[in-house]
């Protein structure tokens, strides 16, 4: 038997006002034993307490999203959460650090952080998704990843509750695909 | 993996770089993590317009001031007052009342950098009325931020956040009586700061130099690889009094360290550990 070989080491959601509802449907859209780990960058609140792990565990019915601690392995399948006031980064022996510098975008975690650091590891092996967002955080990290010949999609900004993010992320790179959410859950379904 | 539009640091300058640094000026950053380290050696380059791994050991090797300036580039200052309220609640209800059993107190605080948390914590002790009994020796490696930590001095304009933050740590008085405004300042009050001594120290080169009945370090470690950890844990577990706390940033963990059986679990809520014996 020959399996078939990955086309992504690594999935990355990024999103801000509006892309909780829309992550949650991609995220559904998965097949349950789809073995790439998936990290959401989802911007959120400081220093009060979020159960944002807890509430896409139970709306997406994954068994566990879990925020990763500093150091943590990243394991295939999993679903990982960016913790609140962190950055987060990848290492090259598969495991995650966290990153306590300034915020960018106003963003703690910043999905453009997030994107470089996946770049560095990962290359080409990334499929990275911006969702709505009413900031241009993501934008520079995306079109850096698509540049590189990474697979880099957006939201349609027609679709989007929030337009800026997708928008701010055209606007630097031809090279990305403008998806409906129907049309991202649909290919999320065939990996 | 080249990024199009990024100064290169190919892998052997990256090495080269690190080795002069320790050959020149004593920083060993051999251990520290490497994503959060290159993204901030990047981002030194951006700033100093600085376009190859070459040309960033040329400059750095030769020049004592570009050199601070790529220290203070490299670490991380970024620190706020009762940073996870949940922290210093908890350090209230479970720690303090242990130490209150002491007749002498020793602190460590590592990695302290311009001294917010640190003017937070003596804020918890001064309130549980042990303020005056407690030695905090506040580390760091940066000896600018240790010349700002020991002026009291912060920016006002984060006081507003840190006035919430002080209340959701189990507060009992009023924040505004412990500084002094001054324009767009605030002064920390000298009876609050008066037990700290500041002193610079590296956690990758130097040693304990006491006893403690309590370490902190706050997301410090996150810039270090797993093996640099260890042996820092190594470091505070031998820098700790048999049964003292260890109290760590929210995500970070003993439990990919070879240390983690020496520790028992205080409040599985923020990180706070203890000796077990």
């Amino acid at each position: 038997m020959v399996l078939k070989e990955q086309a992504y080491d690594i999935i990355l959601i990024g999103g801000s006002a509006g892309s909780i509802p829309v992550c949650v449907s991609l995220l559904k859209a998965l097949k349950k034993d789809q073995p790439v780990p998936v990290v959401l960058i989802i911007h959120r609140m400081r220093n009060v307490v979020s159960e944002l792990d807890k509430l896409l565990s139970k709306e997406t019915g994954i068994k566990k999203i879990t925020e990763p601690e500093d150091k943590q392995s990243i394991s295939s399948g999993k679903v990982y959460l960016a913790p609140q006031n962190y950055h987060l980064l990848f290492e090259e022996d598969a495991s995650f650090s966290l990153d306590y510098s300034d915020p960018i975008h106003y963003s703690r975690p910043s999905i453009d952080v997030s994107f470089e650091s996946a770049a560095l590891v990962y290359g080409t092996k990334v499929l990275a998704i911006l969702l709505s967002g009413a900031n241009a955080d993501g934008a520079k990290g995306l079109s850096l990843l698509a540049e590189l010949g990474a697979d880099c999609w957006v939201q349609d900004p027609a679709t989007a509750e929030y337009p800026a993010m997708p928008s701010a992320a055209m606007a630097l790179s031809d090279k990305l695909k403008v998806l409906t959410e129907d049309q991202m859950k649909e290919r999320l379904h065939e990996l | 993996m080249v990024i199009p539009g990024r100064p290169e640091l190919a892998a052997h300058e990256f090495e080269q770089l690190l080795h002069m640094l320790h050959h020149v000026y004593g920083y060993d950053f051999s251990g520290y993590s490497k994503s959060s380290l290159q993204r901030r050696i990047h981002k030194f380059m951006d700033d100093k317009q600085v376009n190859s791994g070459t040309a960033l050991i040329q400059l750095l090797a030769g020049d004592v001031v570009s050199f601070n300036h790529f220290l203070e580039t490299i670490t991380v200052n970024v620190t706020e007052m009762f940073r996870d309220p949940l922290f210093y609640k908890s350090l209230r209800e479970k720690v303090l009342p242990v130490l209150a059993t002491y007749p002498q107190i020793n602190i460590w605080h590592a990695g302290c950098s311009t001294g917010e948390e640190v003017f937070s914590l003596c804020i918890l002790l001064f309130e549980a009325g042990l303020l005056n009994r407690t030695r905090i020796y506040a580390t760091d490696i940066n000896a600018a931020n240790l010349e700002k930590a020991r002026t009291g001095v912060l920016p006002m304009h984060h006081m507003r956040e840190y006035t919430v933050n002080y209340r959701q740590s189990g507060a009992t008085n009023d924040f505004s009586d412990y500084y002094t405004a001054l324009y767009d300042h605030v002064l920390i009050n000298k009876e609050i700061r008066e037990r700290v001594v500041f002193l610079q120290h590296n956690l990758v080169t130097d040693r304990s130099f006491n006893e403690f009945q309590l370490v902190l370090c706050r997301n410090v470690m996150i810039y270090f690889n797993k093996q640099l950890q260890n042996k820092v844990l190594r470091l505070f577990y031998d820098s700790l009094s048999s049964l003292g706390f260890l109290g760590l940033g929210m995500k970070e963990s003993l439990l990919f360290s070879e240390h983690k059986s020496k520790f028992t679990m205080v409040d599985p809520a923020v990180k706070l550990f203890r000796k077990k014996h």
